[in-house]
């Protein structure tokens, strides 16, 4: 039995874009402190569940609490100020403004007030950012733009960080760059879901994983565990051994 | 000139390919002017008869081919070829410069000098001048309302003129049935319309691009064919008469109604119509001034940023836990308000209204002035609205042509400045313990 309550806890959700049932029953629970991974092919649901957890699409079933707090079926905007940050896929930066515009955008939720202390944190943790904060978003590379979406995310100081597919794209260089950060953050103390394809990197860096299969979490267990399961190396791994 | 023996033929073989390259690209223009003036000016309609004066395009097509060819010769001279250079390398910049705080600071003494120069203009213009000056104040205000919400926050409202109309009517129905003077139903119709903003938000929060648009388009008609049709309230197509501005209570008339005191009257001088329009151009100069610097302001805000960010990306919007409903309900309101203001000054300004001013070819024009702006730029929005209004009646004298020129006009800004005359530019901000 577990002693205390987890960060987010996740019981048997439903989601269904209309007539199309995208999750079923799917549970799962996050640990504060833990890097928590979400494997699954292109059209599993992964990002699905990302965004229903955001509220976005509404959970057709079951319950999601966030820090004993029931948050199924609260508007996106309040689940945001309950410090949850998503950097969402495709990066899906504000091409037209500037860098440093775009940092600011990501601490709307959560007021005005320490914005310049978070923006010198996201700088140190990106000193390429800083290097372009007076640049036009849209000009930046690949893995600066990720850079960006995550550092956005960061700007409203959250306790659970979303990350979906942060390695999409991206050189197999940035990537390692990309993930050794993800780490960094961990350590500074935020919790973080991290939904990838790229289940090698994902599930190294993972305490947990979860296997998301057609909607339905197919397996679950430590991150060593899954790398070693042989359906998950057959199906996600390139099927070496 | 020195004169070598080798210099004339290196000249020769340096100058032939431009001569020749010239020569054709003037034939070349020649004849597609003559294509494209051939059927509008060379034939012209006298009475029942189609007169054929070919020697009109022939004279305006020979004009434009020997421009092409001068044009031609001077891009291959070393000036020539370097405002070319310049020219290009503008149009590869990628198109937003962000300027830092210290660099906008610099513009500040030429804005001293356009402030001094626009509130002498109405004291030096004739009336008819001034007439065309405050249209063209009323759609600077206009634009700069649209450009809330088509330029910054990305909703295509080609309705906008529903609260033009909201504002005018306000004024005039207001005057009518509430007995309210101009000061009192400014921001009573600016909150009116700002309402009407929001009723039509709700509906169209779940909608984007050509639907939005074709929403938008029917709220627009909608208003007008209301106005056009509740005969008992508004008028109908007969109008209504709005009352004339005040100031402190003095009204800009001959006579005022009973129990007033108009302007001429209080201070002893000769009654004058040029007061009021003097008075009005100088109210509307201080508002867009104010409208200005609210939106200057407001863009470095969180709800003007998100605004923009809403037109870059809603789903990033959404994701990053903005209320986007709240987003879009404050643009279209605010954009709305600043619509209605705008419609108050136009009815007080003509003293009477109807429908037939609130048309789509005016949300149409508005459109235009926003994207002729360059979506999103303020100074940009300014100049159309003074380019689009000014321009027309300065040429009068081809009036036959106006919508020609207008067409000619939108047609070379999509080639040459597809972003806009003035380039959106981005603020850099500075951060407190962050070096540079």
């Amino acid at each position: 039995m577990r002693h205390s309550e987890p960060l987010l806890q996740i019981h048997e959700l439903d989601a269904r874009y209309g007539p199309i049932q995208a999750l079923c029953q799917v549970s799962l629970f996050i640990d504060s402190g833990e890097i928590v991974t979400l494997i699954g092919a292109n059209g599993a649901g992964k990002s699905t569940l990302l965004m229903s957890l955001f509220g976005d699409p509404r959970p057709a079933g079951g319950w999601i609490r966030y820090q004993g707090r029931d948050i199924t079926g609260l508007p996106t905007h309040e689940i945001a100020k309950m410090g949850i940050a998503q950097a969402p896929e495709g990066r899906r930066i504000f091409a037209a403004m500037s860098v440093e515009e775009n940092l600011l955008m990501g601490a709307i939720p959560v007021g005005m007030d320490r914005m310049d202390a978070d923006l010198i944190n996201v700088f140190e943790l990106f000193p390429r950012l800083k290097e372009r904060r007076n640049q036009r978003a849209g000009t930046l590379s690949g893995g600066e733009q990720q850079m960006l979406a995550i550092g956005r995310a960061l700007m409203s100081r959250p306790r659970l960080l979303l990350l979906d597919e942060p390695s999409l794209g991206l050189a197999p260089l940035m990537v390692q760059r990309i993930f050794a950060t993800i780490r960094e953050i961990r350590d500074s103390g935020a919790t973080i879901f991290l939904v990838e394809q790229n289940a090698h990197h994902a599930l190294k860096l993972a305490q947990r994983g979860y296997v998301l299969v057609n909607g339905e979490i197919r397996l679950s267990g430590t991150g060593e565990e899954l790398l070693a399961d042989p359906e998950v190396r057959r199906a996600y791994l390139g099927g070496q051994g | 000139m020195p004169s070598t023996a080798a210099s004339p033929a290196t000249r020769g073989v340096r100058w032939n390919p431009v001569f020749r390259q010239a020569v054709l690209e003037a034939t070349a223009a020649f004849a597609l002017a003559l294509l494209l003036l051939g059927p509008i000016v060379g034939l012209v309609l006298d009475g029942y008869e189609v007169k054929n004066e070919l020697q009109r395009p022939l004279l305006i097509a020979a004009i434009i081919a020997v421009g092409r060819f001068l044009v031609t010769l001077a891009m291959h001279t070393p000036t020539g070829q370097a405002a070319l250079e310049r020219f290009n390398a503008r149009r590869r910049q990628p198109g937003i410069l962000v300027v830092s705080i210290s660099e906008n600071n610099r513009q500040r003494w030429w804005l001293l000098v356009i402030v001094a120069l626009a509130l002498s203009l109405p004291f030096l213009a004739s009336k008819y001048w001034l007439t065309v000056l405050i249209q063209a104040m009323i759609y600077v205000l206009l634009g700069l309302g649209l450009n809330i919400v088509v330029g910054l926050a990305g909703l295509l409202d080609l309705g906008y003129v529903a609260f033009y109309a909201v504002g005018a009517y306000g004024l005039a129905l207001g005057a009518q049935y509430l007995d309210l003077g101009f000061w009192s139903a400014l921001p009573l119709a600016a909150m009116l319309a700002a309402l009407f903003g929001g009723i039509l938000g709700f509906p169209v929060l779940r909608m984007h691009g050509d639907y939005l648009a074709i929403v938008t388009l029917g709220f627009g008609e909608i208003i007008r064919l209301v106005l056009n049709n509740w005969l008992e309230f508004t008028g109908g197509p007969n109008g209504i008469s709005a009352p004339p501005p005040q100031l402190f209570g003095l009204e800009f008339t001959r006579t005022a109604k009973d129990g007033g005191m108009s302007f001429h009257e209080y201070f002893q001088i000769s009654y004058d119509p040029l007061h009021r329009f003097i008075f009005i151009y100088l109210a509307l100069f201080l508002i867009v001034c104010l409208m200005v610097v609210v939106v200057t302001r407001l863009r470095d805000m969180p709800v003007g940023r998100a605004w923009e960010a809403l037109r870059e990306d809603e789903i990033a919007c959404r994701a990053l836990g903005i209320n986007h409903v709240l987003v879009k309900l404050s643009a279209f309101m605010m954009g709305a308000m600043v619509g209605g203001i705008a419609g108050v000054f136009f009815a007080t300004y003509q003293g009477f209204i109807n429908p037939m001013s609130f048309n789509f070819f005016e949300s149409a024009l508005i459109v235009a002035i926003v994207v002729l702006g360059g979506l999103g730029s303020t100074t940009g929005v300014i100049v159309a609205a003074l380019v689009l209004t000014v321009l027309p009646e300065l040429l009068r004298a081809f009036a036959d042509y106006r919508v020609f020129t207008f067409g000619v006009l939108m047609v070379s800004m999509m080639i040459w400045r597809p972003r806009g005359l003035i380039r959106p530019r981005r603020r850099a901000f500075e951060v407190k313990g962050l070096c540079p």
